[in-house]
């Protein structure tokens, strides 16, 4: 009884990303048509090269039919599938083993969620009956919780963690600047960030990711077929899952201050990949930084900081788009968005852009140019402090 | 065998209103004092559950019945009393039954709580409200009391019932049709003299049937809703009158006789002989004698300390939309979810009775209850555990501006109970900018929202009362 990972089995061969916004003017089928044509250009392919696909969306459309409609599939095997804010990686992570099981030789990921036709603020989903008894509080608020726990054990006044917090909105502000795909596209001072109308806890609107609609898509083919479509594909070094006993709001042993989820799912993908010391081995990470505190917390959680100087490091510019461990350089979910079903996704394809090389030069990290790293990691939440799940990748430009 | 009551709590709700902000922002009506006010998460049903708890507190009492009364109640042609029944984790071989409508309804309940066998639970609660600037929205109070009336075999008497009287007339003095969000009054000065001499025949026949002289007469109690009234029946009990706490919390209706007297029987010396004189549609008059009993008891949540907790910090433009006289605009999320009759009625323990589980291996507390451990794994090996009455410490907390509240922003607190056990709950009668990591709470019964036509009742956290 083990786990095996699938380490340089599957490639990445093409991918596709819409910018992510407030896209009155587009709907669901237009954002998978572009996404999905944007990816089969990327690998030099067409749909009919493509044997099945996965589709992740948490609410924009059920069954197969929500991408076989729009794409006008020839009777293709489509999956949908939800795992809540890490929809999208789900979607990647099961095309992956369709192709390393020999099932398919050519398949797609594809990721959407359109968030800004409910008229709702945040996120709203449909329940199924309940009691009554459940917590109705919203995201930002659960995510806020990690605040006054991480400062009151650390010995953090009030301030220095707004300040923290500020700093972790305001690096992703910037990077999303640079990113012609981000949602919001302009620096923000941290004045406005720190002043900002408070949502949940000391949490800010600024302190809270884009809400916005958008797709991303990835075409996948087994490691030695990589070549055929693609001078420079990226390999799939490890995937893993951690779904929660959702015990954190039960057990008294829970401080708030972590995601066991995500210590279990890093712990596994660095197992598969050989990772021993992520934070130099790593060149960039894509987090979900749904919220400000969640951001500090996984830089902890995922080994790039130590426990309870995460925030030293984050002050200190340790993941800034030049600094040692570049921690969102597209901007996030903070500034590039969060379309649910397609964050994931659009998680890879900046991994995609930078391994690679291709990211525009005001934005190309120096950790790969310069330094010559080539692995990245991209980390995806679902739920909420200790009730969640946890996806996280680790690919990378070269075989071996 | 002595027959009397063997146990008794009232609840006063934590906010008030100065009744000057009425004056201040209408430029008529309040006046002086305080009103309590039932908060926005409250009902006549969750204050009816708060005060048989301070009633039952420390003591074994298992009521054969709960007979609850009510002049506002939560839902019609559903009886109200089931969920006060759930809520106190009562068997199901115990009674629970409404007599709503009037003030004098409450008399009922008292009456059948002392005539039939056992141990029987009469709780009185009610919400007062009254158009804006009215003598009734500055007058009117908030709360609940309950009564156990048994033997002395269950649990020492600690007040005797010595005899009584009624008189009854029909006349028009105050009423409101089914629906509507207040009372109407007729001219005060007619229902004052109706009253008093109603009052006055049942108080001699009841002296009569007690076999008492005013002059055995300790303590008088005068109570009703229509002042005028009772300020005039109150010139003759002279010294022997006790305050009827109406300056600081207001007339709480059908509560009010029972929160006074519970308020009595707090500072009662044994052998006090009591005069409780009720006027509400017309009147009637109880002689009462405390017991030796009274002596060594504690109540667990004495009237004059909740009085005396109380916050006045409410606004009046708070205060309104609570009662719903103003319509707020809410944030733009969705409406909650009426909660389902079927998954209501399968955690029946949880949602009620704040009952979890505990591993019997591990000793591991699951809030709510699960069948397998979180520690270990065992599967189906659990016992009931009641958490409500089990303070708790807060772990970490929120506040949340942006979720669905009757009165924004929603406090959110994750909390470790003494002796083990974790809940995120919502908390309540509380500053959001006062909650820090490591202050004490403890649980209450409160209506979180409704849905639909539906109450959806459960439990929160607020401050410890120590």
């Amino acid at each position: 009884m083990s786990s095996h990972g699938i380490r340089d089995k599957v490639a990445i061969v093409g991918m596709g990303c819409t910018q992510f916004g407030e896209h009155w003017d587009r709907s669901v089928d237009d954002m998978l048509t572009d996404a999905a044509h944007d990816a089969y250009t990327s690998a030099g392919v067409t749909q009919d090269d493509i044997d099945a696909f996965w589709l992740g969306t948490m609410g924009s459309g059920v069954s197969g039919l929500t991408l076989s409609k729009p794409l006008q599939l020839d009777y293709k095997p489509v999956t949908r599938l939800e795992n809540m804010c890490a929809t999208g990686s789900e979607a990647f992570r099961n095309a992956a083993y369709a192709v390393a099981s020999g099932a398919y030789d050519m398949v797609m990921a594809i990721g959407v969620e359109k968030l800004k036709d409910s008229g709702y603020s945040g996120l709203t989903g449909a329940r199924p009956p309940s009691d009554g008894t459940d917590s109705t509080i919203t995201a930002p608020a659960t995510f806020s919780l990690l605040a006054p726990a991480y400062a009151h054990k650390y010995g953090l006044d009030p301030d220095t963690m707004k300040e923290v917090l500020t700093r972790i909105a305001w690096k992703n502000h910037r990077n999303g600047a640079l990113n012609p795909r981000a949602q919001f596209r302009k620096e923000v001072a941290k004045e406005t960030i720190a002043g900002s109308p408070l949502i949940a806890g000391p949490l800010g609107i600024f302190d809270c990711s884009g809400v916005s609609d958008g797709s991303a898509a990835a075409v996948l083919v087994r490691a030695e077929d990589a070549h055929k479509y693609c001078d420079n594909p990226l390999y799939i070094k490890a995937l893993s899952f951690a779904s929660g006993p959702a015990t954190g709001a039960l057990d008294s042993t829970y401080d708030y201050t972590t995601f066991r989820e995500v210590v279990a799912s890093a712990t596994e993908a660095y197992k598969q990949a050989g990772i021993t010391d992520p934070r130099s081995q790593i060149a960039m990470a894509e987090v979900h930084d749904c919220f400000t505190p969640t951001e500090l917390v996984l830089m902890e959680d995922l080994g790039f900081a130590e426990r309870g100087l995460g925030w030293k490091e984050a002050m200190a510019g340790t993941f800034d788009l030049d600094g040692d461990l570049p921690v969102n350089p597209d901007g996030g979910l903070k500034s590039f968005g969060h379309p649910i079903g397609a964050s994931g996704l659009r998680m890879l394809f900046e991994c995609w852009l930078q391994l690679r090389g291709q990211a525009p030069p005001e934005r190309q990290i120096p950790s790969v140019t310069e330094q010559g790293k080539t692995l990245g990691l991209t980390h995806n939440l679902g739920g909420q402090p200790g009730a969640a799940v946890s996806f996280v990748s680790v690919v990378g430009s070269e075989l071996g | 065998m002595g027959r009397g009551i063997i146990a008794y709590g009232a609840y006063v709700p934590y906010w008030r209103l100065d009744r000057s902000k009425i004056t201040a922002a209408m430029g008529a009506g309040g006046g002086r004092g305080h009103r309590a006010v039932a908060s926005y998460d409250e009902d006549t049903t969750t204050m009816g559950v708060e005060a048989a708890r301070n009633a039952l507190r420390g003591s074994d009492i298992v009521p054969d019945s709960v007979l609850f009364s009510t002049a506002n109640p939560a839902y019609m042609d559903k009886t109200n009393a089931s969920a006060i029944h759930a809520a106190l984790d009562l068997p199901q071989s115990s009674w629970a039954v409404d007599a709503g409508g009037a003030p004098r309804s409450s008399e009922a309940i008292w009456a059948l709580a002392a005539a039939n066998r056992g141990a029987n639970l009469a709780v009185a609660s009610d919400l007062r409200t009254g158009r804006p600037t009215s003598g009734d929205e500055a007058g009117g109070g908030d709360g609940a009391a309950a009564f156990v009336f048994g033997d002395d075999a269950v649990s020492p008497v600690l007040c005797e019932w010595l005899g009584g009287a009624v008189a009854t007339a029909e006349f028009t003095d105050r009423y409101r049709q089914p629906g509507d969000a207040y009372s109407r009054i007729w001219e005060e000065r007619f229902g004052e003299q109706v009253y008093l001499p109603l009052a006055n025949d049942a108080i001699e026949r009841a002296l009569a049937d007690a076999g008492v002289g005013l002059d055995g007469i300790d303590k008088i109690a005068i109570v009703g809703l229509h002042a005028r009234a009772v300020r005039g029946l109150s010139r003759v009990a002279g010294d022997k009158l006790v305050g009827d706490l109406t300056g600081e919390i207001g007339n709480t209706g059908t509560a009010h006789a029972a929160i006074v007297l519970a308020a009595v029987l707090d500072d009662a010396a044994p052998g006090e002989t009591i005069l409780l004189v009720h006027l509400a549609d017309g009147a009637t008059a109880d002689v009462l004698r405390t017991t030796d009993a009274i002596a060594d008891h504690a109540p667990y949540a004495p009237v004059r300390a909740q009085i005396d907790r109380g916050n006045d910090a409410l606004d009046y433009n708070k205060f309104l939309t609570w009662r719903g006289f103003l319509d707020r605009e809410p944030p733009r999320r969705p409406d909650p979810e009426r909660p389902g009759a079927p998954p209501a009625f399968r955690s029946e323990d949880w949602k009620y009775a704040f009952v979890g589980s505990r591993d019997r291996s591990s000793g591991a507390i699951h809030l709510p209850p699960m069948r397998v451990s979180m520690e270990g794994g065992a599967v189906d090996d659990m016992e009931r555990v009641r958490m409500a009455d089990v303070p708790a410490t807060i772990a970490t907390f929120t506040v949340d501006r942006l979720a669905f509240s009757l009165s924004p922003p929603m406090v959110a607190v994750v909390i470790d109970y003494d002796g083990g056990g974790r809940f995120q709950a919502e908390m309540t009668d509380v500053d959001p900018d006062e909650v820090r990591i490591g202050d004490r709470v403890e649980m209450t019964f409160r209506r979180l929202y409704s849905a639909e036509g539906i109450h959806n009742y459960f439990w929160k956290a607020r401050p410890a009362a120590g």
